[in-house]
């Protein structure tokens, strides 16, 4: 990236880089504080901005904190990633309407509306570029997610500061947002260096008329983003994936990290690239109508591999396997990548504290059950 | 397998649309199985419909939902749309209800069926078990309107009960083909069976297969095939030429709800027919 596509844009002036957006039509939604923790709301001033707080996370643990300081992105993130922007928690699909001996069905799609969000994380940007790959560029678009993509306007904020959770340096994901994104920011002590990653973006960067980035600022960006890579102390390896997951199936270590998981669900719901729903049926009372709608799905759920009569997936084990065999396995061999992008959200949302950079390396390690040779323990 | 146009507000293909059919037909298979032959509505859409054997249709009844069945109909006859349903789940117990001039909805034809172009001039095994012989009855129907195209074919099916029998007709119409076997079995047999008593795979000692020259086509319970596919390999049949079609929940039909994994596969756009060496890994495992 040459430096005249960057500015610094000075902290005091993010309002202008709201009003901008503001002209151009867009609802800004960026990270606010409710119930102790943050949320993606709409975000009219700056001063709505977490500004003060950050947030401390660790497995089964999240909490805001004071910070002593007045950053505006001090707070990593939230339970959201980008996900529920263009794949909706619920999303109507159809209305269907009965009459006498037939049926009509007629696409329900959303409204298009622009929403700009303001203060994305890369690793969450990554998982915004998964799940297009998942459902705009495979054999069908879907429209549904499409029609709410085309509405959304990405502003990454680069990460300065690592939580014990993160770790997207070693998924490559973070923590610089690389592509995905319209305009990213680094927060630093004066200003934000400012970089436009679309056309859109360009647009809005060169209506704010910034000066351009000094070598300086670029320079300390770079550090501050490479000082919180090297600040990861969570890491993956996932040099020998697919293969050595896919033959540690029968590992003992799931029936040990079954007997801790709940099989509550909350690692898929908070993961920036789960894709699993369901389809549900709601007739209205007249029985004449009924509204056809996908909601997210979790395969740790009972009804996930239920198939008339019998579930293929019947203990916890079963669906925890499930998930992290895909998460970091099959979707390698689905999609060219891996599942994961680093985020530390599974770890931080569970209640018990299940960390997959922990169960990883336990499950590549020689398996106690399958591979046991006659006189070893 | 491009689906029929569909066209939403947007005019982006929708692949959640789902089209009015009636019943034109329901035939009684067995107290809890039905044969029901569906036309679409919409003439257009009728007329640019096109399925290949082993492909199925997201079945869909207003106000319970969709279910995703198996066409059994000739190919060649897309008009008709037959699917053989058994009464089993929330969605198939309704359906059982319906009778002819009744409503449902269609969306598809979604997955890759039986692969009939590439193995042309092979010698033919069919191996199902029970209502398994669904999804591969069209293949079968394709196959003989090509007699000539293929060499020996060899149709082997179990079933539970000589109760379970279905399709007997046709079964009775197949052995009269040319170059064909075909082989009954039932596991508790009565007092009118008077074919072979046991499970399907005892069958394959009663015939003989130049396995170069074989192709399997598999489907049933997936026990079946988990124990047939070995047995045949132990045949000389290599696993790239034996096929089997499996079953798992299916939502959506384009590989996006996720129920329908196995492996690395979506059994809903990656099968469900599939080439049995690419899935003998994850066909033997309980909870996979």
């Amino acid at each position: 990236m040459n430096s005249d596509a960057r500015g610094a844009l000075l902290l005091a002036d993010l309002q202008r880089l709201l009003d901008a957006l503001g002209a151009k039509g867009y609802r800004i939604v960026g990270p606010r504080v409710r119930d102790g923790a943050v949320v993606w709301e709409t975000v009219e001033r700056t001063a709505d901005l977490p500004i003060g707080w950050r947030d401390v996370q660790e497995p089964g643990r999240y909490r805001l904190e004071r910070s002593g300081e007045d950053r505006l992105f001090g707070v990593v993130h939230g339970p959201q990633s980008l996900k529920p922007f263009s794949f909706a928690p619920r999303e109507p699909l159809l209305t269907i309407e009965r009459s006498k001996k037939s049926l009509t069905a007629v696409p329900t799609m959303p409204k298009s509306e622009k929403v700009a969000v303001l203060g994305a994380r890369p690793c969450d940007v990554a998982g915004l570029v998964m799940q297009d790959r998942i459902f705009l560029r495979d054999a069908y678009a879907d429209p549904y997610y499409q029609a709410r993509r085309n509405g959304l306007f990405v502003i990454a904020v680069n990460c300065t500061r690592a939580l014990s959770t993160c770790f997207c340096a070693s998924m490559g994901s973070g923590p610089q947002a690389k592509a995905g994104f319209d305009l990213a920011l680094t927060e630093l002590d004066t200003v934000f260096l400012i970089e436009a990653g679309s056309p859109e973006g360009r647009e809005i960067l060169s209506a704010l008329e910034v000066k351009p980035a000094s070598q300086t600022h670029i320079e300390t960006a770079e550090s501050r983003i490479g000082s919180c890579a090297m600040s990861q102390t969570r890491r993956l390896d996932t040099s020998e994936l697919p293969g050595a997951l896919y033959e540690a199936q029968e590992h003992a270590r799931w029936d040990d990290v079954a007997a801790r998981c709940l099989a509550c669900a909350n690692c898929t719901m908070v993961c920036p690239t789960c894709f699993c729903h369901t389809v549900e049926e709601t007739p209205d009372l007249t029985g004449q109508r009924a509204e056809h709608a996908r909601s997210w799905d979790s395969c740790f759920t009972q009804e996930h591999g239920y198939i008339h009569g019998k579930n293929i997936r019947p203990t916890i084990k079963d669906r925890y396997r499930m998930w992290l065999t895909h998460k970091l396995a099959s979707w390698i061999d689905q999609f060219g990548t891996s599942g994961c992008v680093g985020c530390g959200r599974c770890i931080t949302w569970c209640p018990v504290g299940i960390d997959l950079t922990e169960e990883l390396p336990a499950l590549l390690k020689h398996s106690t059950r399958t591979k046991q040779k006659p006189g070893h323990a | 397998m491009t689906p029929f146009s569909q066209t939403t507000g947007s005019a982006v293909a929708n692949p959640y649309l789902i089209q009015p059919a009636t019943i034109v037909e329901k035939i009684r298979e067995a107290d809890d199985i039905g044969t029901y032959r569906l036309q679409f509505v919409d003439e257009q859409v009728r007329r640019a419909y096109r399925f290949a054997p082993g492909q199925f249709n997201m079945v869909y009844l207003f106000g319970v939902g969709e279910v995703a069945i198996s066409i059994v109909s000739d190919p060649e006859e897309p008009e008709f749309l037959d699917h053989t349903i058994r009464a089993v789940g929330r969605v198939t117990k309704a359906i059982a209800q319906l009778q002819p001039g009744d409503a449902l909805g269609i969306r598809g034809p979604f997955g890759r069926g039986w692969p009939l172009e590439a193995i042309r001039g092979k010698d033919i095994v069919i191996v199902t078990g029970g209502l398994g012989c669904a999804p591969v009855v069209g293949a079968i129907e394709y196959i003989f309107r090509r007699r000539s195209q293929y060499g020996a074919v060899k149709i082997l099916h179990g079933v539970k009960t000589p109760h379970d029998l279905l399709f007997r007709e046709r079964f009775d119409a197949w052995r009269r083909q040319p170059d064909t076997e075909v082989l009954l079995t039932s596991d508790q047999p009565d007092k009118t069976w008077h074919y072979h008593v046991g499970v399907v795979t005892e069958l394959f000692e009663q015939v003989a297969v130049d396995p170069a020259r074989t192709v399997a086509l598999m489907c049933g319970p997936e026990i079946m095939m988990r124990l047939g596919a070995p047995i045949l390999i132990g045949r000389g049949i290599p696993a790239t030429s034996i096929y089997v079609s499996l079953e798992r929940h299916m939502e959506c039909g384009i590989g996006l709800c996720g129920h329908c994994q196995m492996g690395p596969y979506f059994l809903c756009k990656d099968g469900p027919v599939m080439r049995y060496d690419r899935v003998a890994q994850w066909l033997g495992r309980a909870g996979v």
